[in-house]
């Protein structure tokens, strides 16, 4: 085994743990006051681990070239999309993070730490191609992810946040041990490629037993439904940079894994789990979009906004073929700039105290006394409820064109008609924010940094987006494609 | 007009003109956005001068590979002509309605219209299929912001009922256009019109599709957005909504519904003329109950709609046209409408029809213009209304007597609704003080009213100058249906000719058409 051309692959993990370890160091020594340095290094960090991962996507490695270390783990253009994605979604939480914390006095130089440690575990996730190395990244993301949560000590509910996640993701993390468990019985292999050719002859009821028990404890981990009860709670509980960062990074990593183990794993056996994931994904967008009805926590119904896009994201691997795996990752890019600007526009509501709003009264009439962050604001709901000529739009169209192409038109059109449920909420923003009377409470400005990525993120989704398209489709099918080279 | 984009320009000024008008205040934007309209106007103008009657069908056609799965590709025939006329045509007006009447957020609205006018206009350019769903669902979101942020006191209810049903019809065609791109393997609008699909699939197509176009159109029974929507949305709203908006339905219908899926078009023919039959008689009964002015118009609006189905799906040529001016003619008297009742509205803020009364006499400008424009309606020859309604029913006749014996049953119904309203308005007596002590029209509202005007008589003497841009290509949508034409129940037979004409009398030696020695001497044997 050459292990320098192993080691070769796994550069940005490397980089992002050699830089987690030092930068733990550094905040153990220096403590709070290296808060700003440590974020910076952590960014810079990410950058480098960032344009390293991208290379594969600019070589289009695939197959045999991008495995590492025997078959644990492969480098493939695929891991190499979900890794840039994550990277700057990571970077962008990061910038965020301060204008929320130092006015709690709570910032410290541990949350970019948490955030490197986290992002090697979703890298591992992202690239794994075997069930233990996937078990280790998961759980190396979801412990780091626990402390996040809880990352405001002295705020009850952000301590119940980090409890909450942590019971149910031990319960998750079983559910998924024990399909692996039966999986791994069955076809007596735990690398990806063994399972696919042990089970191109068919499939036990063992085997298909095992196989469900891992989509479940994935499904926990995208937060798709019936899973997700975890999700609002979490979400409105956690510290809004860290809802922030659980509802772009660790989501990406999670889908991409989920994607694997599908169509790579599971690949020969589509039929088996294309039932699954259709429930899974109808049953998301339709409790993700009645659930955010009745909300009036901002983050809250974030939350339900994120499991109703997990939906149409799995709508995607529905299509089982190269082309929906690239919609998905489509799917995945707008989302998560979608995601981060809205976040970063709720952060960025204030009272006067410095104190963050987060209900729906306190938004109201936002167009007269904020309207910077207002029209951005409902720039974004538009994309996000799927309206052209925003670039939600775009992400829509990718999967559902990929499911029609795959010849699942029922599929297609109720996803569709359910979607216009979620435009319900989402036009609930708007209402709020344009229609009634201003309150004129979020009177406190927000940091240059907040400013920055929702100004971006709003850019990015308008219709300049369109001129990306082009570009991000041309990666999202090289990504796809290094999927597919292996199986 | 080599080289210089046209299209991609009235597309052009219209958002540099919002971007301008959302960071003005508001004197320079309501400025700003009348001289982008006027602008968009004079390029029409000079769209319709330059275009080539009889020439290619597409004309003005640009095409850049700018964007992943669709093309920017742009446009025109005949038909999109005429409607991006209209459109061009009223947003000046709409300008000039909301002028005094809008005062707060002036930029924002004036940036909204702008949008609208640019979307409206790319609705109709649009040669893919995609760019065409997308600048049709874009629409949504500007017009959401008119009626939430503008309209009545019922706004919010408004609003949302406009999105959802909108979006709710339209989500389900876009599967069907997805499906069709993957079939044809391409999303050019010209090329799916070549295309023939398998008579089964047209069918799911076709329905698909009627989702969306018949809730924009409006149809019976989903026409119910349209009455909250008028009454809530300000005045210019109302006038863009009636006046292009709903042509959007109309247009999808002969743009893709007819010409891409005619066996499924034959099909369900019944189904158009079952509903447009129900709507003329249940939307005209119910507008003649109405107590507010906006809320009459909107229900003739449903009406005057169905007369375009019905005329659509006649299978003739003479159907087809008269739905084109139907709807030309309705953009522009219904758009009118509305405007007069927003000139009594900026006066004493209600629509309640019992608060007005005898305006002939302190506004008898006000009363004259009215007048001609009820009559547009109710369609007395010599405005537009007249000729849509009689080309569009001589197309339906020849098809079904007995869908034309109910459709004119509903003009019938027309006449006295809006005569009803124009009584109750303009004359009786004078019941309120201050509606007796309203002034006549101003000199933007002359400005408002004279060109709407002219356009309707123009179109009433004179209909050759809106058919000729549009003959050749409803003549080829014609051939497209031709093999599909249903069998109607109206079987009309070719009599006899006459050897003569039809005041011939035996002996008489004149005896020619028209001769005014013949009719005396006709006279002179009685």
């Amino acid at each position: 085994m050459d292990y320098a051309n192993s080691f070769g692959h796994i550069v940005p993990e490397l980089v992002l743990t050699g830089a987690a370890l030092a930068l733990l160091l550094v905040s153990a020594f220096a403590g709070d006051k290296a808060s700003r340095l440590v974020s910076i290094l952590a960014a810079v960090a990410l950058g480098g681990a960032g344009v390293v991962a991208g290379s594969t996507l600019v070589e289009g490695t695939s197959g045999v070239t991008a495995v590492a270390f025997g078959g644990l783990l492969s480098a493939d253009a695929f891991a190499g999309f979900a890794k840039l994605l994550m990277y700057v979604a990571a970077i962008g939480c990061l910038m965020i993070a301060p204008g929320f914390f130092d006015h709690r006095k709570a910032m410290k130089p541990e949350y970019p730490v948490l955030v490197l440690f986290a992002t090697v575990g979703m890298s591992i996730m992202v690239s794994a191609t075997d069930l233990i190395t996937l078990y280790i990244g998961l759980e190396l993301n979801s412990l780091a992810a626990y402390v996040l949560a809880s990352f405001l000590r002295n705020d009850s509910r952000s301590a119940e946040a980090g409890l909450k996640y942590f019971v149910l993701g031990a319960l998750a993390s079983g559910i998924l041990l024990y399909g692996m468990s039966l999986t791994y019985g069955f076809t007596g292999t735990t690398s990806f490629d063994g399972i696919r050719i042990a089970q191109e002859t068919g499939l036990s009821t063992g085997a298909l037993f095992g196989l469900i028990f891992v989509l479940a404890g994935l499904a926990f981990k995208i937060s798709a439904v019936p899973f997700h009860m975890w999700t609002p709670d979490v979400y409105e509980g956690a510290p809004t940079p860290v809802t922030t960062f659980f509802a772009t990074a660790p989501k990406v990593a999670a889908i991409a894994l989920t994607a694997r183990v599908a169509l790579d794993a599971f690949g020969s056996q589509p039929d088996a789990w294309r039932q699954v994931v259709i429930f899974a994904a109808l049953a998301s967008i339709v409790v993700g979009a009645l659930g955010a009805i009745g909300q009036n926590n901002l983050k809250r119904l974030l939350a339900y906004s994120s499991i109703n896009n997990v939906g149409f994201i799995l709508v995607g691997l529905a299509a089982a073929s190269a082309e929906g795996a690239s919609a998905m990752l489509f799917y995945l890019a707008i989302y998560v700039v979608m995601s981060l600007g809205s976040f970063a526009a709720v952060l960025m509501l204030r009272n006067g105290d410095g104190d963050n709003l987060e209900t729906f009264e306190d938004i109201a009439g936002l167009s007269s006394t904020r309207p910077g962050i207002a029209w951005c604001l409902a720039a974004l709901m538009f994309s996000l409820a799927g309206i052209p000529p925003l670039m939600g739009f775009f992400a829509k169209l990718a999967v559902f064109w990929a499911v029609v192409n795959a010849g699942l038109i029922p599929l297609a059109v109720i996803g569709m008609a359910a979607s216009v449920i979620g435009a319900f909420y989402y036009l609930k923003f708007v209402k709020v924010m344009f229609f009634d009377e201003p309150v004129d409470r979020a009177t406190k400005g927000a940091s240059a940094a907040q400013w920055a990525i929702l100004v971006v993120c709003t850019v990015l989704i308008s219709p300049l987006g369109w001129f990306l398209t082009g570009a991000l489709e041309a990666m999202t099918d090289t990504a796809a494609a290094g999927l597919f080279a292996g199986v | 007009m080599e080289g210089l984009p046209i299209l991609s320009l009235m597309l052009l000024v219209p958002l540099v003109g919002a971007v301008l008008c959302m960071m003005s205040n508001a004197t320079n934007a309501r400025w700003i956005a009348l001289i982008a309209t006027l602008i968009d106007l004079v390029l029409g103008i000079a769209l319709w001068l330059n275009f080539d009657i009889g020439g290619a069908q597409w004309q003005f056609t640009e095409r850049a590979d700018l964007f992943a799965g669709f093309q920017y590709a742009l446009g025109i025939d005949g038909i999109a002509l005429m409607l991006i006329m209209l459109s061009v045509f009223l947003m000046p007006i709409c300008i000039l309605a909301s002028w005094t009447s809008v005062t707060k957020r002036v930029g924002e609205y004036m940036a909204a219209f702008l949008i609208m006018e640019l979307l409206m206009i790319g609705v109709f350019a649009a040669q893919d299929i995609l760019l065409f769903y997308i600048f049709f669902e874009a629409g949504l979101i500007p017009m959401y912001l008119i009626i939430g942020i503008w309209g009545g006191s019922d706004r919010i209810y408004a609003s949302f009922k406009f999105f959802l049903y909108t979006l709710l019809g339209s989500v389900v065609m876009l599967i069907a256009m997805l499906w069709m791109i993957g079939e044809a393997g391409t999303s050019s609008i010209p090329v799916l019109l070549q295309y023939d699909f398998a008579p089964e699939a047209q069918t799911w197509l076709w329905l698909a599709f009627f989702a969306s176009f018949a809730v924009k159109m409006p149809m019976w029974p989903v026409h119910t957005w349209l009455p909250a929507a008028h009454v809530q949305a300000p005045t210019a709203g109302s006038v863009i909504l009636a006046g292009v908006l709903l042509k959007l339905g109309g247009y999808g219908f002969i743009r893709f519904s007819l010409p891409m899926f005619p066996e499924a078009s034959a099909q369900f023919v019944w189904l158009v003329f079952g509903l447009s039959m129900a709507a003329v008689v249940i939307t005209s009964l119910i507008a003649l109950v109405q107590q507010d002015m906006k809320k009459l118009i909107a229900y003739s609006s449903v009406a005057h709609m169905a007369i375009v189905t019905a005329g659509l799906f006649a299978f003739n040529f003479q159907g087809l046209e008269g739905a084109m001016v139907m709807m030309l003619s309705h953009g522009l008297v219904s758009g009118a409408l509305f405007l007069c009742v927003g000139v009594i509205y900026d006066r004493l803020h209600t629509r309640e029809i019992a608060r007005y009364g005898g305006l002939a006499i302190n506004m008898p400008r006000y009363a004259l213009f009215f007048l001609l424009f009820t009559m547009a309606s109710i369609g007395l020859p010599g405005t537009s209304g007249f000729v849509a309604e009689f080309i569009s029913l001589a197309g339906v006749y020849q098809i079904s007597s007995t869908t034309t014996f109910v459709l004119t049953t509903g003009i019938i119904l027309g006449a006295g609704y809006m005569l009803y309203l124009y009584r109750r308005v303009v004359f009786g007596e004078q019941k309120n003080a201050d509606a007796a002590a309203m002034p006549d029209l101003n000199a933007r509202e002359w400005l408002m009213l004279t060109p709407v005007a002219a356009a309707v008589l123009w179109m009433g003497v004179y209909p050759e100058s809106f058919l000729a841009p549009m003959r050749s290509d409803i003549a080829a949508v014609e051939a497209r249906i031709a093999r599909a034409a249903p069998q109607g129940d109206a079987m009309p037979t070719a009599g006899e000719p006459r050897e003569h004409a039809a005041n011939y009398v035996a002996g008489d030696h004149g005896g020619g058409e028209g001769e005014h020695g013949g009719s005396a001497g006709t006279e002179s044997e009685h």
